[in-house]
Parts: structure tokens; sequence; C-alpha cells
């Protein structure tokens, strides 16, 4: 299952999963991250990292190795 | 409508009707940014204080409202978060005072902000606090921003089970509508309001814990009535929040009970995802058919295309940080030096009216000189808080730590801690409280903990009569030492964060993700920023500044008394009395200052520190020096003025004091300042944690002795063993 960190800039995907840690699982879920949320890297800091990412008509900026341990598919 | 839209009438009504109390007790929650304290201010006007949490560094607001009819509530302002599943320190708060926990009564009701443009995660929020049996309004805040995507008032009410209000803290609109919906809802019952039901599996659980919450944590007595379904929320929290405690640095900091901690421990994991996917699963449900489009973010997409782009992001962040390093650097200047004229000034005055004496002294030299050593800091904090807001407030803030975060983590520090990294060249102290912007409590005393290694501007005039005295060569070199100090303190402090962060416990990073909001780009409301910047300076004054204060008359008195002199002293009065011109009366007078500091318990102490500093180069002189000091590091430059009797106002550009120092001689007649000395001597004062200002004010933001102690014990041990390295490996090495 390919990651949101995998996912090409700008192209639109489904959140399928959230792995990681508990407490970390547990804050992105709360966040709104759920399965089937529609989820979009808007763009990447000028240092590579973190990524600026789009959820529910909100920005995010969350690091690579987070967003590794979002899986998604493409919609 | 208060009871007629409410849901699931089966579950969880209590039929409780207790009278609204005399002063009643308001929270406000919601998430961060969503203009909770734009309203906290409107709501509550001029009454509002900012204060700390006791024992934490979170701030706290609270201020009185008051309610149709005349009667006034108590409203406090919560930290902004997503979640009461607490974990930090900030979420545990946001939990305790919406259901009346860890001593705090519980609130009669809850102000929730929803943003209009973010309504789904906003109303998460809502429904725990509705399940924990809080009774909840909600204030729909960002109206104006979300336009046409705004759902409506009446739709929402009619889906949340819970008024809701518009509101438009900036004009005022709406105030009076929530003001009267929570009086409405004050009236109410309470009840915990559940949109979802547990299933099969998480209901016995859910009984289970229930079992275990100690008596003081049940609704009877935090509400003065039995309500089962909010007791099942506090076992559904616990259930989602304790973890058997593995010592490692990811376990909670939450305070229960054990057997509560037991009994949690007994169900087997996973526990938490069902409620939250619930939530959310009803949310989606009923949220978006009230919301007409989603919200606008073409101005803000604009203006983040230039601030977060590659280069022209970069420049503009430099841009802006040079402003605010300028302005606390050089703008403040002025105004601290008319501070620090106007309190000598009025030292003066008082002088002349009371005449010579102890206690004329004591006035001058200990109360107002410890005044004016609390009031020289005013200009850097209030312009530091004014930026601080106007960045914060208009999402810019945010984006630092989005540009910053690949330096910052890469030393295990928040992206938000390059501000106050920043400050600290001005000012350790604003520095420190600046640490407030981050969220976590982790992130802040480590933050804090490195920063006063930063070189700020009291460290300035000791490198630069240290250099103009003893360091030779040509101005290039001079200040190319200078350049280097500066860089040596910022390497040392980001290499000191690392290492702390892999050794110290509590400063371990923890596995939390590193999500923050990126919220639209919103004009900034002047009146809220300036009322914050003036409530967090205030705090500053009340709170470090007595300490500092009751240090700096201390340490006046370390090194005032004892008056009388030794024997074997000349008879001073006598030599003034009879000097036969203005030049030797002077002398005589700076000699017997110089007489009088090696005699005070200030000097004393130096000369017993001097076995301990010998090693690193240092005579009892500037032991003395390094006493004084611990007021103010620029202190030192007046200390070794008396001690080599060339007069208490001589400064770090004072040919006499440089000559002074540059000729001074040992017993053994060579010289006791050599180059390694001068050093050696600017490595201690780049390391030392010689500030008592720094220390009051971690005190004053971490609640207790044990960080202030601990910065003050790893620099003191760093800047010896490094000074000790740097002396003797250059004696070594033949230098010196």
């Amino acid at each position: 299952m390919p990651t949101l960190a995998e996912t090409p800039l700008g192209r639109a995907v489904t959140v399928q999963a959230v792995d990681g840690p508990r407490a970390f699982r547990r804050r992105l879920l709360e966040m709104g991250l759920v399965p089937g949320t529609p989820v979009r890297i808007v763009t990447v800091a000028p240092l590579g990292d973190p990524l600026r990412i789009e959820v529910r008509g909100g920005q995010w900026s969350i690091r690579r190795a987070e967003a590794a341990q979002i899986q998604v598919e493409a919609r | 409508m208060t009871q007629a839209s409410c849901h699931d009438p089966d579950l969880a009504r209590a039929m409780v009707r207790d009278p609204v109390p005399a002063r009643p007790r308001l929270v406000l929650a919601g998430n961060p940014n969503v203009g909770k304290t734009t309203l906290f201010n409107a709501l509550t006007g001029s009454s509002a204080k900012v204060s700390n949490y006791p024992g934490i560094t979170v701030e706290a607001a609270s201020g009185a409202l008051t309610l149709p009819g005349g009667r006034i509530a108590d409203l406090h302002d919560l930290p902004g978060t997503y979640s009461t599943n607490a974990r930090s320190a900030e979420e545990q708060i946001a939990l305790d005072a919406v259901v009346g926990l860890d001593g705090a009564p519980a609130p009669d009701a809850v102000i929730v902000c929803v943003d209009a443009t973010q309504v789904a995660r906003a109303a998460y929020l809502l429904l725990q606090c509705q399940e924990l049996g809080a009774r909840c309004v909600v204030a729909l805040t960002m109206v104006d921003e979300a336009g046409a995507a705004a759902p409506s008032a009446s739709a929402l009410t009619a889906v949340l089970g819970c008024e809701v209000v518009e509101v438009t803290a900036r004009t005022r609109r709406g105030l009076d509508e929530l003001r009267a919906a929570v009086d409405r809802t004050l009236r109410s019952e309470r009840r915990a309001i559940w949109h979802w039901q547990p299933g099969a599996a998480l209901r016995p659980r859910l009984d289970a814990v229930r079992e275990a919450l100690p008596a003081t944590w049940r609704a009877e007595a935090r509400y003065g009535a039995p309500l089962a379904a909010a007791d099942d929320a506090l076992a559904l929290w616990a259930l989602t929040c304790l973890e058997p405690r593995t010592g490692g640095p990811d376990d909670d900091e939450l305070e229960v009970p054990d057997a509560l901690r037991a009994a949690v421990a007994a169900e087997p994991a996973p526990r938490d995802e069902e409620a939250v996917l619930a939530r959310w699963a009803w949310l989606d449900r009923e949220i978006p058919p009230l919301v007409h489009r989603p919200p606008d973010r073409s101005r803000t997409e604009r203006i983040d295309r230039i601030l977060l782009h590659r280069v022209a992001g970069f420049a503009s962040f430099i841009a802006v940080m040079t402003v605010l390093f300028m302005s606390l650097f050089w703008w403040a200047a002025p105004v601290m030096d008319a501070i620090d004229q106007g309190f000598k000034w009025t030292g003066d005055q008082l002088h002349g009216v009371l005449g010579d004496g102890v206690f004329t002294d004591f006035l001058v030299q200990g109360v107002i000189g410890g005044v004016g050593a609390v009031m020289v800091f005013l200009p850097q904090i209030l312009l530091l808080f004014l930026f601080l807001g106007f960045l914060e407030d208009c999402g810019y803030l945010a984006r630092v730590a989005y540009l910053m975060d690949r330096i910052m983590r890469s030393m295990n520090l928040h992206g938000r801690a390059f501000v106050p990294m920043l400050s600290s060249f001005a000012c350790a102290v604003p520095a420190i409280l600046a640490t407030r912007t981050m969220e976590r409590r982790r992130d802040r005393i480590l933050t804090m903990m490195v920063v006063p290694l930063m070189t700020c501007s009291a460290r300035l005039p000791v490198y630069t009569l240290v250099i103009g005295a003893l360091i030779p060569g040509s101005r290039w070199v001079q200040g190319l030492l200078m350049v280097g100090m500066y860089l040596f303190s910022v390497v040392t402090a980001l290499v000191a964060a690392w290492v702390m962060s892999k050794t110290v416990k509590p400063l371990k990073a923890k596995r939390l993700p590193f999500v923050i909001e990126l919220p639209p780009y919103r004009w900034p409301r002047f009146g809220g920023v300036l009322r914050m910047m003036w409530g967090k300076s205030s705090m500053f004054l009340r709170e470090a500044g007595t300490v500092i204060l009751a240090c700096s008359i201390a340490l006046w008195a370390l090194l005032y008394f004892p008056r009388n002199l030794p024997e074997s002293a000349p008879d001073y009065d006598a030599l003034v009395a009879h000097a036969p011109d203005k030049d030797a009366k002077d002398a005589a007078l700076a000699d017997q200052q110089a007489r009088q500091l090696e005699n005070s318990y200030g000097g004393r102490l130096g000369h017993a520190i001097e076995p301990a500093i010998r090693p690193l180069g240092f005579d009892w002189k500037i032991g003395v020096g390094i006493v004084g000091a611990f007021a103010a590091r620029e202190v030192f430059v007046s200390t070794l003025g008396i001690v080599y009797a060339v007069g208490s106002d001589a400064d770090e550009r004072s040919e006499p004091l440089r000559t002074a120092l540059h000729d001074a001689r040992g017993s053994d007649g060579k010289r006791s300042y050599t180059p390694l000395v001068g050093l050696s001597l600017m490595i201690f004062f780049a390391l030392a944690c010689q500030c008592m200002s720094t220390l009051a004010v971690v005190r004053r933001e971490t609640g207790g002795l044990r960080w202030p102690v601990f910065l003050f014990s790893y620099m003191t041990v760093l800047a010896w063993i490094t000074s000790f390295c740097v002396y003797q490996g250059g004696r070594l090495l033949g230098f010196g």
C-alpha cells in the first residue's frame, strides 16, 4: 500500500489507514485524518521536509517520516 | 430550543436541575486558531488577567463576563486543543477544566468556539464535551471569513443539540445573543449527550472501567448528581489515554489513581479507535449537508505562494527575522539607556536629599538599582510580545515552524524554537518568555535550557573589554574573534540541545506527531495584540520582577557589607581630607572603594573561590567580578573598575581600566592576564549561567526550582571544564 510520503505533489488520494505508535495515530485520527478522508500534498518545505498537506479544507504541516505512516490509495 | 432538539433521549438523561450559582463558572474551549482569544477579550473586556497555571508552563487567562440580568460569571480561557484526550499538559488542563477534576470545580457551562470554516473538526471537541456532561454553548466564529460556506446557526443547533450563536468579536456582533444563550443554558438541566452508541465490544469495557473510577471523579461528586453517561465518558477517556507505565520517555504525564490504571490495563488493546471513528462517522454524516461549499482559501494560497516559496519564502523569512532581531537589539537600546539613566538620575537626586549613609546606599544602590535592573528588560519584552502577538495572529508563526523545522528538528528542537533562539541574541529573558508559543512543555523546557548559551547583549561589554585590553592584534583580528564568539554560542546551544534531548530523561523526544495547522492568513486584531502584550509583560514584572529585585538587593548587600576596614588599611578619611588636589582626592576615594569591596562578603567570596578558578587562569579579582556579574553580566566591567580603583563608572571602553588590566602583575611579577587568560575568561562568560534574571524567569516559567538548578549546574560545569581545557591546553601548547 503506498503511503502519503510517496504520493506525488498535488495528487488527490484517500486515507486508508494510519499506522505508528498509538498516541501518534490517535492524534491524527482525532484531527480528522480517518480512513476515507481525501488528502493532498500541496507543497514541500524549501529544505525538503516537512510537507504541507490539505485535509478537510484546512492545511497542516506534517513531517515526511510521519506521512510515511499514513497509507493512502488513489482516488 | 434547549431541550427539544436533543438526541438520544434514552441515553444519559439525568433529571437534575441545579440552581444557577451566584457567580457561575464558565470555560471557553476550542481548537487553536479559531478566534478564541479574540472572543475571550471581547467578552471579558478589561477584566482579563493572564497568569500561568500553577506548576506548569501553560498560560491561563480569566476574566469576568456579565450575563443578562446583571449576574457576573467568571470566564476561564483554555489552551487551544483539538481533543480532550489528554496526553500533553495542555490537553490535561482542558479535560480537567471541562469536567472539574484536579481541584477545579466543574464549570457550570462550557462555551465551545467552532470555526465556521472548519465546522466538523471543531465540532469534534464539542462532541467530547457533550459526552462528558458539560452544558455546552457553541460560539460560531469566522462567519465573515467563511462567507457563503458558513452553515446556518439554526441548522447546527438542530443537529448538535445545543445552542449555536454566530459571533463576530471584532464588530461585537452576536455577543449579547451569546450571553443570553449562556444564561439559558445555565438554567437547563445537565445531561451527557452521546451522538453515537458504544458497540457490543466497547460497552462491557466501559462498564468495567467505570466501576474503577474513584468516587471524587464520578458525576455525583463533580456535578452533584449521578449521570451515568458522563461517567461512561470519563471511563472512555481512561480507556483511550491510559497505558501501563513503561518508565520510558513515551509514558503519559497523567496523574490517575493506580486502581484506575490497573482496570484499564486489564482490558485488551486496541481500545481507542472505535470512539474516534464513531464520532467522525457521525460528523461526516451530519455536518457536510450543512456546509454549502468548501471555504475559500485563495487569498491565503496566493500569499503562501510567495512566503513559502523556495527562494522568495526564505528571503522574506530572513527579512521578518531581521526586523525582529534589530528591534530587540537596536531599537530597544535607546529606551533601555533612557530607563537606565532615569533610575541613575533618581538615585542621584535621592542621594542629594538624604546625604551619605548606609540607608541612602541601600535605597539608591540596592532598591532603585534593583528596580532598574527589572525595568530595563521592559522595552525588549514589550517589543517581543508585540511582534510575537502580531505574527501569531496573522498566521505567520506557524509558517516559521514549517520553514525551520528541518534545521531545528536535527537538534531535536521544535520548529518554533527558532524565534526564542534568535531573541536570545538580545537577551535570554524575553527569549525564555517567547518559548510560550510552543505547545508542548518538553519543547519549551528544552529550548529554555539552551537559549541562555546564546551571546546575549550583556556579554558584549565583557567581550569588548577583554578583547580591547588583552587580545593583541589589529582591529580585524579582534573583530573576527567577536564574530567567533557569536558562532561559538550558536554551535554550543544547538549541540547542547541535541545532547540533552538524548540524555536528560524529561527532555527526550517523545513520539508525538509534529502536526501543526497552517491557518489562513488573517489581519491581526491590534487591540487584542496590545492587550495581550501588556498582560504578559505585566505578568513578567509581577512574578519574575520581584525575584530579580530581591536578588539584586541581596547581591548589593553582599558587595557592600561589612563597612569597616581591617586595621592595616590606611585612614582614607584623613587622606581624602588632606588631599592636595582633586586628582589625589579621587584616587584616595577609589582606593577606599577598592579596599572596601575586597573586604566585603562578596570580595571574600572572590578570594574563597580563587582555588577553584585558578586552574582557569583567574585570580581573586576576577572572582569578585564573577560574583558581581551574577546581577547581570555587564556588571563585571564596573566591578573590575572598582577593584582596580579606576572608579565604578568605568565602562568597557575605559582606557584606564584597559591599561590596568593589561598591566596587572601577580605577586611573581608576571602579567596576571595574558591573551590566553582573556580567551579563557571569554569562554567562561560564554558558557556560565551568570544571570539571576534568567534563573528567576526559568523558575517562574517552569514552576519550581528543579529546572533553574539544573540550568545553573550544567552551564557552570560546562563553563569550568571548557575554560580549563582552553587555558591548560593553551599553556601546554606554549601560549601564555
